[in-house]
């Protein structure tokens, strides 16, 4: 079974982040590989361990993206693809996935792994497109995949439960961070990873126009800060004013 | 200089499992040691093979990759069971593969590595310490086998390994012919474990006081040549101490750093007392023996993973390493005042740890004697 996993490189989660004029990430600062991504790297080394075949880490970003799909790699995907060109700087969903789309169709990939979302971006909009432009079925907010033949079922995480979905390969499904515990590279990986194969491609290389940007960023604002509460002092009255406060807001 | 991305990125592998798996452990197993299993957990991950070759299921690093695990070990404040992890990787298991045959390499150096055997070394003993030439723990030969007489006391990991490597002598006679090596495996008739012990610090650890009495070892459990023991504990004692000077080091800085942010954020007298010149300057210190030494323990590291075999150097580096540990330790707990002498702040733990090393491995007095006589003194 072929295994392609969309891997990211993000300003690390531990580190403050900066914007740029333009509303993007400044990506000067501490960089890693996407959390999310590295669950779903685990659940593809997991699904080829169990049935066979090869996993390749297909990312979009600036050339030291590299070192995220290394990352990857030191954990025991076998291959990397990494699409990188000047004109995708500040690319909105659509144009990454298309970048993606073109490299991934190359591989013809039984089954295409994806994180729900990014943790920087977090549009969750590349995994659907991204279907949708390979003409894939796709099973989204999988937190357990299991994998008979072409078949593959997969428990989607609702908020009180999960509803169990199949298609059949190809199939693209987007993972949670529920999936799998992501292992730790051993040294004898970390060093097989530095002489695996990191194919490197421009938009050129895939026949991909850059075009217009369907979206851009207008503006970002920050999360309003949270008030301080009420403080009551008990003079007597405490309990009524609690049991107002409660009835006010709609909870008793 | 010292460390390329590989050893790097093993860095962050180590110090994510350490943080996950270890660390929420660390304040119970003080108390009751800590569990065989985790070594079967450090096997796995491959930190107990780091460098040796993979044919014995070890990871093929070099000697920096385990410098990494234990600076990381150092600085996640594990104490007891980097110190036992350090006996099997640093200490028991080395002159197995060093001087060890094939069979012998099969048969105890790649269970130790998965992490299914726990390894102790077995030199001291209650009337020989630093003195390696007094020992009288004796092997005499008996046809196909010897058999062993003697007490081995403080014995990291004494009491619940597999094997023991010990170190033993032909007769009792003063003098540094007649040593044998020996794996001697628990279990074997005349080998018991006489009492664990208590100490001031490193409780996680086990230690423990060995007995041997008329206990029949095979002929084939001998390490390395017969009556060159010796000069292999010597060799061994030297990867012993450059581990514990790394070590020792790294988890100096650990308590540098958290003294330092400790006094940015203690107020006294209306400012963060990190203002006060007194605080200040003690800092500068504390950083500034650990920046030297630290360069120091690196040099010498290199000069050991190129082949070298530099006495002086390793031993000036453990003697430095281990006071300036003790000395650095020592003075966060006067920064940190009745903070520092408390439990629930760990510079009182990082001392009593710390102070050990500047005993184990030979003390700072033996490092002084072998030094001495490099310079022809």
């Amino acid at each position: 079974m072929k295994i392609v996993v969309t891997v990211k490189q993000v300003p690390d989660p531990n580190s403050s982040h900066v914007l740029e004029a333009d509303n993007t990430l400044g990506r000067d600062k501490e960089v890693v590989l996407d959390p999310g991504d590295e669950c779903g790297i685990e659940e593809g080394l997991q699904l080829k361990e169990a049935h066979g075949g090869e996993v390749v880490l297909v990312s979009m970003g600036p050339e030291r993206a590299k070192d995220a799909i290394r990352k990857g790699l030191s954990m025991g995907a076998d291959r990397g693809i990494l699409i990188t060109d000047e004109s995708l700087s500040g690319a909105d969903a659509y144009l990454t996935a298309r970048a993606l789309a073109a490299a991934i169709k190359a591989e013809q990939a039984d089954l295409v792994i994806c994180g729900t979302e990014s943790y920087d971006g977090s549009t969750g909009m590349v995994p659907p497109i991204l279907a949708e432009l390979l003409g894939l079925p796709q099973l989204t907010f999988a937190k357990k995949v299991e994998v008979d033949g072409s078949k593959v079922k997969v428990n989607r995480q609702t908020a009180d439960g999960h509803m169990v979905l199949e298609a059949t390969t190809p199939v693209l499904i987007t993972v949670t961070a529920a999936i799998a515990e992501p292992r730790y590279a051993s040294l004898k990986g970390i060093m097989a990873a530095r002489s695996k194969e990191v194919k490197q491609l421009s938009l050129g290389d895939l026949g991909v126009e850059s075009g217009e940007r369907a979206e851009t960023i207008e503006s970002m604002a920050d999360a309003e800060a949270r008030k301080a509460g009420a403080v009551i002092e008990d003079d007597g009255t405490a309990v009524d004013q609690i049991v107002k406060f409660l009835a006010d807001a709609k909870v008793l | 200089m010292y460390f390329s991305d590989a050893h790097e990125e093993l860095r962050l592998h180590i110090r994510r499992f350490l943080e996950k798996e270890v660390q929420p452990h660390l304040d119970e197993w003080e108390e009751t040691t800590f569990p065989d299993s985790i070594f079967r957990r450090f096997g796995e991950l491959g930190f107990l093979g780091l460098r040796y070759p993979p044919e014995y299921g070890g990871q093929g690093g070099d000697y920096f990759s385990a410098v990494v695990l234990s600076e990381e070990m150092s600085k996640a404040g594990l104490g007891g069971l980097a110190m036992a992890v350090d006996v099997q990787s640093e200490m028991a298991t080395p002159p197995v593969f060093r001087f060890g045959t094939e069979e012998q390499k099969q048969k105890w150096l790649v269970p130790a590595i998965r992490g299914e055997h726990i390894a102790a070394l077995a030199i001291t003993e209650p009337d020989a310490g630093s003195d390696v030439a007094g020992i009288t723990t004796v092997a005499r030969r008996d046809g196909d086998d010897f058999i062993v007489n003697g007490r081995k006391i403080f014995i990291t990991s004494g009491a619940r390994c597999q094997w023991a490597l010990v170190v033993t002598k032909t007769d009792r006679e003063r003098g540094h012919s007649g040593y044998n090596l020996f794996v001697i495996e628990k279990g074997t008739p005349g080998f018991s474990v006489t009492r664990t012990l208590k100490k001031l610090g490193m409780h996680s650890s086990d230690t423990a006081e060995l007995l041997f009495e008329d206990c029949r070892v095979p002929a084939a459990n001998l390490i390395g040549e017969e009556g060159e023991g010796f000069k292999h504990i010597m060799w061994e004692l030297q990867g012993e101490r450059m581990i514990a000077a790394a070590g020792a080091i790294a988890g100096a800085q650990r308590t540098f750093e958290y003294a330092m942010n400790y006094a940015q954020n203690r107020s006294a007298f209306g400012q963060p007392i990190s203002q006060f010149q007194v605080i200040k300057h003690r800092l500068v210190d504390m950083g500034t023996k650990i920046a030297a030494v630290q360069a120091f323990v690196y040099q010498t590291a290199r000069q050991w993973d190129q082949g070298e075999y530099p006495v002086r150097e390793i031993s000036q580096a453990k003697l430095l390493a281990t006071q300036v540990a003790v000395e650095v330790a020592d003075d966060a707990i006067q920064i940190l005042g009745g903070h520092g002498y408390m439990q629930e702040f760990p510079v009182e733990r990082a001392w009593r740890n710390a102070r050990l090393a500047r005993i184990g491995a030979g003390t700072d007095e033996i490092m002084k004697e072998i030094i001495a006589k490099t310079y022809g003194l």
